[in-house]
């Protein structure tokens, strides 16, 4: 790479690119020495990728640090972030396997839900190309900013408060001509500009009035924030970083927390609340329109934590570490995790009561509770009857070549297998019980009958860990300061010199709202009688618009 | 008088005041001789005062309203868009204050009445909240969205005005069509606002049941007479309408009847201002922004976007994320009302890059701020409506 420099008649050195010269603003192109304008954006500076674009490094260098490029990402993150919102999301959609996914799109949504779901759209934020482009808009973003922001660092500070005519010449706002004392006006000047609380530097008859410098440095810190941002969720891919696990939790149950090793919770109990009348009248109306609006789930908690070294899986050597009633906008918190309420199943069965009935008396013989999580094989009733739990089936699903089947062990359908044992039918009766049913192999004497069932709740909690958070929120709020920054105030400058005779040159520049810009120089024009300038930039307005002007 | 009823009633002082003033703002645009008259002009005063006695009523209908039911007023669609009608007033406001343009306001104002108008078509009873939105979340993330909503909302304003004076609405052009396409679309609002009340005085109701898309028996009361059926509905109603046509699951109808209806009434009144004006409705309000000034609307849009965009970004994603992750676990799910904060977000940031490094003013960026205004009102409404998902309102 060559580091050659130019040098421009004022003296000073420019690195190889250059375009105005950073101390005195003379054109240093043969291009810019013949416009009527410069382009200020960036003061005219050495930027990479407007110099090199020999190799594939500055070919990728300068892609990236396009703004058109980096404007078309912006849109197509945009364009297809909004088609993933055409239909639902995998995610929200209430099925299982792709299979069923699949089915799913197609049932509901026809010819476009299966297209949709074959493209991949179903799934848009996890697929690759998304995922790609977030990557480039990140690359885009760092690129672009390095590629400007040294370079406008060093012109900035580098900037001589007198410059060239040629420089101030081609800015967008500027004026000349003669004015009755030159010396006067600049000193009139000066004290306008201070009023309007511009930074003043003074030089051999030349004023530059800055104001707001620091505003320059809003986009870049912006970027920053934001790169914060995306490095952060790429952390979450790192183990340990990131939990993110789910569980089911029974009343009366105590589980060992999955991703938060030696932590147990135990559920004291959930609550459903809805709200009535009682809670206040105001809500009267709204609720005889829906009478079911929720008010409330809870899941009351206890967190124990398991002695240091003990085995995992082991509950005799915890100890309470504290109770809380998670609900939901209040997850319960400890050392780094959240355990959020998330969902819930009303009345579980947990129990039932069964009787065992001589067929032909009617009369019970004894009643026993089966446990439908820790069903015991053998249950006693005195006096020489017993009923044998042979076999259990929680989710029964009906017969299959002859024998009960299990959907899954979560006691849905319990159905069971009883032999019934009685001193005057010491080998046993045999019986299957379900709900609803009852079959026998032979004709029985007895019969196990069901009494009652007793039930309870589930919370369904979601346990997350994210030691990224605080990079995010740092992200968040750098990106927050740059923007305010950059938004709220603008970099605005004004030159103001003696030319020739008893000539004024007048020039300004800002980077954004060139209207009020104009309205402080007018207040300086008119405070020290200086000659009368043009915007050039809005020339193209039309003689209609100038009807409107208000100067 | 109870506090919900007093909270109405200031909704309604407030409603009338923007009306009035409007007619002021009106008076010190078409009144002006020269430019200065029209900024400092009497009528221009006056109409500021009377907007701001009706700013003033409008915060006390929200903080009246919050008293009463004891949550931030920004939970349904009729408190989260009158709040947004709030919003779009206290920016206009700060930037008459810092401009002191009239035109705007002769814009402004209406926009506000009409956004205020939709708003009171949705139920407005006090309802009281699910647990997802107890929070303080919902005040602080809420209110700073709609904030920045409002502000970017105003740009739109003055991008309109911009357009309407610069684009030559004499000869057929693209830009007319478009133009003319977006005076269109806010008469059918009124057309919805018309619609709904009308229907409303009369006391339509018809009930039907029907299947819902879970294959789950529903039923659905009409406000309207029904031109289109639910899935496989079933008329409960005795001498209710037989609807055209039944929709398949997916389609709500009853939605799609209520914009049916709108479209025709709002077209009605389309084409009847046509029959009176003989010219298109753009060309019939062009008159009223014959002292805006291009230069100044083109910065008033500019700098609306530079004050919302930020405040947008803290409401809209930071307090966003923070809140998501405290209700749902997570910060962020790919949810259709977070995608579209993120489209509506992006969409500024283009629009910033464009206008900074690309010199894009004028006509250009007035069109990207109206089409930004666009895609905050699909957030209001499509979203909330049709893109249902977690944060349905409706
Ligand atoms: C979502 C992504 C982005 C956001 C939110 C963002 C935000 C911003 C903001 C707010 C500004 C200041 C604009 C103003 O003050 O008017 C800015 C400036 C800028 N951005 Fe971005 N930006 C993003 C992506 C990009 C990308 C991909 C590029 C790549 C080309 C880029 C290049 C620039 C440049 C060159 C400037 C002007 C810097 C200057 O004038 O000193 N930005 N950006």
């Amino acid at each position: 790479m060559s580091k050659s420099m130019i040098k421009c008649q004022c003296g000073h050195e420019n690195p190889f690119g250059t375009v105005l010269c950073e101390s005195c603003g003379r054109p240093q192109t043969e291009e810019a020495k013949k416009s009527k304008t410069v382009d200020m954006r960036y003061e005219g500076s050495a930027r990479r990728s407007q110099t090199y674009q020999r190799t594939i490094v500055d070919k990728i260098w300068n892609f990236f640090s396009s703004v058109k490029i980096g404007v078309s990402i912006i849109i197509a993150v945009l364009v297809t972030s909004a088609i993933g919102t055409i239909f639902p999301q995998k995610l929200y959609v209430p099925a299982n396997t792709e299979a069923e996914i699949a089915a799913y799109y197609e049932r509901l949504y026809g010819t476009f839900g299966k297209i949709y779901y074959n493209l991949g759209f179903h799934d848009m934020y996890n697929s690759w190309w998304f995922i790609t482009l977030v990557g480039m808009l990140g690359t885009s973003i760092l690129i672009a900013s390095v590629d400007r922001v040294v370079p406008l660092y060093k012109s900035l500070k580098q900037q001589r408060t007198k410059r060239h005519p040629s420089f101030l010449k081609r800015q967008r706002v500027y004026g000349d001509g003669p004015v009755e004392d030159a010396d006067a006006s600049l000193k009139k000047a000066e004290e306008k500009l201070k009023q309007l609380r511009y930074n003043v530097k003074v030089e051999d008859g030349a004023i530059l009035a800055e104001k707001n410098r620091f505003s320059r440095w809003g986009p870049y810190v912006n970027h920053t924030g934001l790169l914060i941002f995306l490095g952060a969720i790429l952390l979450r891919g790192i183990p340990g970083f990131y939990v993110d696990e789910s569980m089911w939790l029974r009343e009366g149950d105590t589980l060992e927390i999955p991703g938060a090793p030696g932590y147990f919770i135990e559920s004291k109990g959930f609550i459903r609340e809805v709200y009535s009348n009682e809670d206040d009248e105001i809500f009267g109306k709204a609720l005889e329109r829906n009478p079911m609006i929720d008010k409330n789930f809870q899941t009351d908690v206890a967190l124990y934590k398991k002695a240091e070294g003990d085995l995992p899986g082991q509950t005799d050597n915890i100890s309470l570490v504290k109770e809380y009633s998670i609900i939901v906008n209040e997850p319960l918190t400890f050392d780094g995790y959240s355990i959020f309420q998330m969902d819930y199943r009303t009345d579980e069965l947990k129990s039932m009561d069964f009787q065992l009935t001589d067929k032909e008396t009617e009369q019970s013989l004894g009643e026993f509770t089966v446990d439908l999580v820790n069903p015991e094989s053998t249950y006693d009733l005195g006096d020489g009857r017993i009923v044998e739990l042979k076999d259990y089936y929680p989710d029964y699903a009906g017969f299959e070549n002859g024998e009960p089947t299990s959907k899954s062990p979560l006691p849905n359908n319990p159905a069971f297998f009883f032999k019934m044992i009685t001193p005057e039918k010491p080998e046993g009766e045999i019986s299957f019980v379900a709900i609803r049913q009852t079959v026998e192999a032979d004709e029985n004497d007895y019969k196990v009958n069901f009494v009652s069932a007793d039930t309870r709740n589930i919370s369904g909690l979601t346990i997350r860990k994210d030691r990224t958070l605080y990079i995010l929120l740092a992200g968040g709020i750098i990106f927050m300061i740059g923007v305010a920054q950059g938004s709220y105030w603008n970099h605005r400058r004004i030159w103001i010199q003696k030319g020739e005779n008893n000539e004024m040159l007048i020039a300004s520049h800002t980077n954004k709202n060139w209207y009020s810009l104009k309205r402080e120089m007018g207040q300086v024009k008119e405070h020290a009688s200086l000659p009368s300038y043009e915007d050039r930039e809005d020339k193209e307005s039309d003689k209609e618009e100038e009807e409107g002007d208000i100067d | 008088m109870d506090l919900v009823s007093l909270s109405s009633n200031l909704l309604l002082v407030s409603f009338f005041a923007y009306i009035i003033a409007t007619l002021f703002f009106g008076g010190a645009v078409r009144g002006a001789k020269s430019q200065a008259s029209y900024r400092n002009s009497r009528s221009g005063t006056i109409g500021i005062i009377i907007t701001i006695i009706g700013f003033l009523t409008h915060v006390g209908f929200f903080i009246t309203r919050w008293m009463a039911s004891g949550y931030a007023p920004v939970s349904n669609m009729f408190e989260a868009v009158t709040a947004l009608g709030m919003m779009l007033i206290a920016a206009f406001i700060l930037l008459y204050f810092i401009y002191k343009t009239p035109s705007l306001g002769l814009f402004a104002l209406p926009i506000a009445i009409i956004i205020i108008g939709y708003a009171t078509m949705f139920p407005t009873e006090v309802t009281p909240l699910i647990p997802a939105l107890k929070s303080k979340w919902l005040a602080v993330h809420v209110i700073t969205t709609i904030l920045g909503e409002a502000i970017l909302a105003i740009s739109a304003v003055a991008g309109f005005i911009l357009l309407l004076k610069k684009v030559n609405v004499k000869k057929a052009s693209r830009e007319r069509f478009w133009l003319e396409v977006i005076v269109y679309t806010i008469v059918l609002f009124l057309g919805f606002i018309i619609a709904t009340s009308g229907f409303r005085i009369a006391g339509y109701e018809a009930e039907f049941n029907f299947m819902n898309k879970n294959e789950q028996l529903e039923r659905s009361v009409y406000h309207m007479p029904p031109l289109f059926g639910m899935n496989e509905y079933e008329a409960l109603t005795e001498d209710a309408m037989t609807p055209w046509a039944e929709m398949p699951a997916i389609i709500d109808a009853k939605k799609l009847t209520t914009t049916t209806w709108s479209f025709f009434v709002g077209t009605a009144i389309y084409l009847l201002l046509r029959l009176i004006f003989r010219r298109p409705l753009a060309a019939v309000l062009q008159p009223l922004t014959k002292n805006a000034n291009l230069q100044l609307m083109d910065e008033i849009g500019y700098r609306a976007v530079l004050i919302g965009f930020p405040v947008f970004s803290l409401g809209a994603l930071i307090f966003a994320m923070i809140w998501a992750h405290e209700a749902w676990s997570r910060f962020w799910g790919w949810d259709p009302k977070e995608v579209w904060a993120l489209i509506t977000w992006l969409f500024y940031a283009a629009f910033l890059h464009l206008r900074l490094t690309r010199g894009w003013e004028g006509k250009k960026s007035a069109w990207l701020m109206v089409i930004g205004f666009i895609l905050i009102m699909f957030n209001f409404i499509a979203v909330n409506m049709i893109l249902a998902g977690l944060h349905s309102y409706a």
